[in-house]
């Protein structure tokens, strides 16, 4: 297992170069992911369109794995309703977990030699826990700002 | 500098590590340990295992007499006046716990306060924070300054008759700062204030003479000197040890248990209820006579070189920024830097695949990095089976992370 698994063309591109950073004022969902671990930390922000998911951005410091992750995630998100956020959170979770995926053909494929470095995996996974989270507490009526962790659900 | 001959006495820096030499370079977290600690413990588990202090049988008197015999060797080696004075623990984290919750209870009021620095291990935070909510009392905090030293102007300001103690690591294990123990106690003497240092990483790099530094309460832990994990010592006055009610309650600490009270040994063994780490302080022992063998002001001056060549080293890296004091004189062994572009973990995974092991992140100082403006940093330690060839390839290994990070000019912009 080489390096060059881990840092693909693609995430060291995303994190040189982050897509969607920044912080709309008229956010729908905030949310604030954290790694305790390593102390990363990462602010989501989702504008909704009657329910569609309008755009995402993300603001935050961390290593590149969680920084590049976040990037591609909010590229991603992009048009989808919120059932079907929550099915790529999940898909993308399970393809971090080692579970064949629809996820292949996608960017997000780059992060999969992630999954050599086990203790790395919380860092792609901290900006999608965090998605799944706020997007939760939303559905459930609950507008405040939620604090997310990569220890969250799995 | 040490002899670079004494790496055989150590079996685990024998190893390759993804095909290269391994360049350990995190003896602050934790030291590699020489066959003689090894041998030690192996000898108590096969020789004279049984329980102290408690049977008459030959293997008992020879445990706890090795036991005991270690006590002594850690009072000598921190130039306490009496063996009695040492109380062993788990390590620095529970030494720093007992004094809070035994002194800490006994004299610490509403509106007291407790001086501590922005440099602190959260071991030497969180203790205090407890017992500050428990009681109503009030932490401060000494800063420091932009190289990582203790900024002393405004302390007699920050010492006031409410303060009944100042605690304070001996040694940043993040900056590498080696802090004016001796002036901040007689100062914090001087208004009526107790004074608890963190030795934990100052104790395995410096000679230190508890009575030179004058304070009264000193931890510190075995096994970043050498030692087991698992093993750790309280030194205090013998006065305040009296005085302290005691930690756990048990075995081995009472003299006389009747149904509805008890009274107490006396110190160190108030303080060592139930069965002690028997295996590990006699352990530790025998990693104080290695260290001893190497002399504390030799292993001082190792490190001291070590340390004037890596700043040199890291200062021609492009990007790289080394926190702490610029004067060796003034720090020890630990040296956190920043690589601009990459973050730690990001460092720290391309130098191991060097086979370096350096550690990346908040080194359980939150509140310092928060100072410093950053969430996390890499940091190389040294001690005294490292070499300045570990530093070259620490250089090297950055350079690595460098080329990694240094991104194509036509980056996918979409």
């Amino acid at each position: 297992m080489g390096l060059d698994d881990l840092y693909r063309e693609i995430i060291l591109d995303h994190y040189a170069h982050p897509r969607n950073r920044g912080r709309p004022a008229d956010a729908d969902i905030t949310v604030e992911g954290a790694n305790p671990l390593c102390g990363d930390e990462l602010a989501i922000f989702v504008r909704l369109d009657e329910g569609t998911i309008r755009d995402v951005h993300f603001e935050g410091r961390g290593c590149s794995i969680s920084q590049a992750s976040a990037s591609l995630l909010t590229e991603e998100m992009k048009g989808k309703t919120l059932p079907e956020a929550i099915a790529l959170v999940q898909q993308f979770k399970g393809m971090m977990h080692g579970q064949p995926s629809a996820l292949d053909e996608t960017d997000l494929a780059a992060l999969q030699g992630v999954r050599k470095f086990p203790v790395r995996v919380k860092c792609a996974t901290l900006a999608w826990v965090a998605l799944q989270q706020g997007i939760e507490e939303f559905q459930a009526g609950k507008q405040v700002v939620v604090r997310a962790t990569s220890e969250g659900p799995e | 500098m040490i002899s670079e001959r004494i790496r055989d006495d150590f079996p685990l820096l024998r190893q390759q590590m993804h095909g290269k030499p391994l360049v350990y370079l995190d003896s602050a977290a934790t030291s590699q340990k020489p066959r003689v600690v090894l041998d030690a413990l192996q000898r108590y588990y096969e020789e004279y295992n049984a329980n102290v202090h408690r049977g008459i049988y030959w293997l008992a008197e020879e445990a706890t007499r090795r036991y005991e015999e270690s006590r002594a060797k850690v009072a000598r080696f921190i130039h306490a006046p009496r063996p009695e004075e040492v109380v062993f623990t788990r390590g620095t984290t529970e030494s720093i716990n007992l004094v809070a919750a035994t002194w800490g209870r006994a004299n610490v009021r509403a509106g007291d306060e407790i001086l501590l620095t922005e440099m602190e291990h959260h071991s030497n935070i969180v203790p205090w924070q407890l017992l500050a909510a428990e009681k109503g009392a009030r932490l401060r905090y000494i800063p420091f300054d932009g190289q990582g030293r203790l900024v002393l102007d405004d302390l007699d300001t920050l010492l006031t008759e409410r303060t009944r103690l100042v605690a304070l690591t001996h040694q940043s294990n993040v900056l590498g700062t080696i802090n004016p123990v001796e002036e901040i106690t007689r100062r914090a003497h001087a208004a009526g204030a107790l004074v608890l240092v963190d030795g934990a990483q100052s104790v395995p790099h410096l000679p230190v003479d508890v009575q030179r530094l004058g304070c009264d309460f000193l931890a510190f832990s075995a096994h970043k000197m050498c030692g087991p994990t698992g093993a750790g010592a309280l030194w205090a006055r013998y006065d305040l040890l009296e005085a302290m009610p005691p930690y756990h309650g048990g075995g081995e600490m009472i003299m006389l248990v009747q149904l509805d009270r008890s009274t107490y040994k006396d110190p160190p063994h108030k303080f060592e209820a139930g069965t002690p780490n028997i295996a590990d302080c006699i352990a530790w022992g025998a990693a104080i006579d290695y260290l001893e063998g190497l002399g504390m002001a030799a292993v001082r001056e190792h490190e001291r070189q070590l340390v004037r060549y890596a700043l040199g080293q890291l200062r021609e890296v492009q990007g790289v920024k080394v926190y702490g004091p610029e004067d060796i004189e003034q720090r020890g062994g630990a040296i956190a830097i920043d690589v601009a572009g990459a973050h730690p973990h990001d460092v720290a995974q391309i130098l191991d695949r060097e086979g370096i092991a350096v550690r990346a992140g908040h080194h359980c100082a939150q509140p310092l990095h928060r100072r410093l403006d950053i969430s996390a940093s890499t940091r190389a330690s040294v001690y005294v089976y490292n070499t300045p060839g570990d530093i070259d390839a620490l250089v090297r290994g950055l350079e690595a992370v460098r080329r990694i990070f240094a991104l194509p000019t036509a980056a996918r912009d979409r």
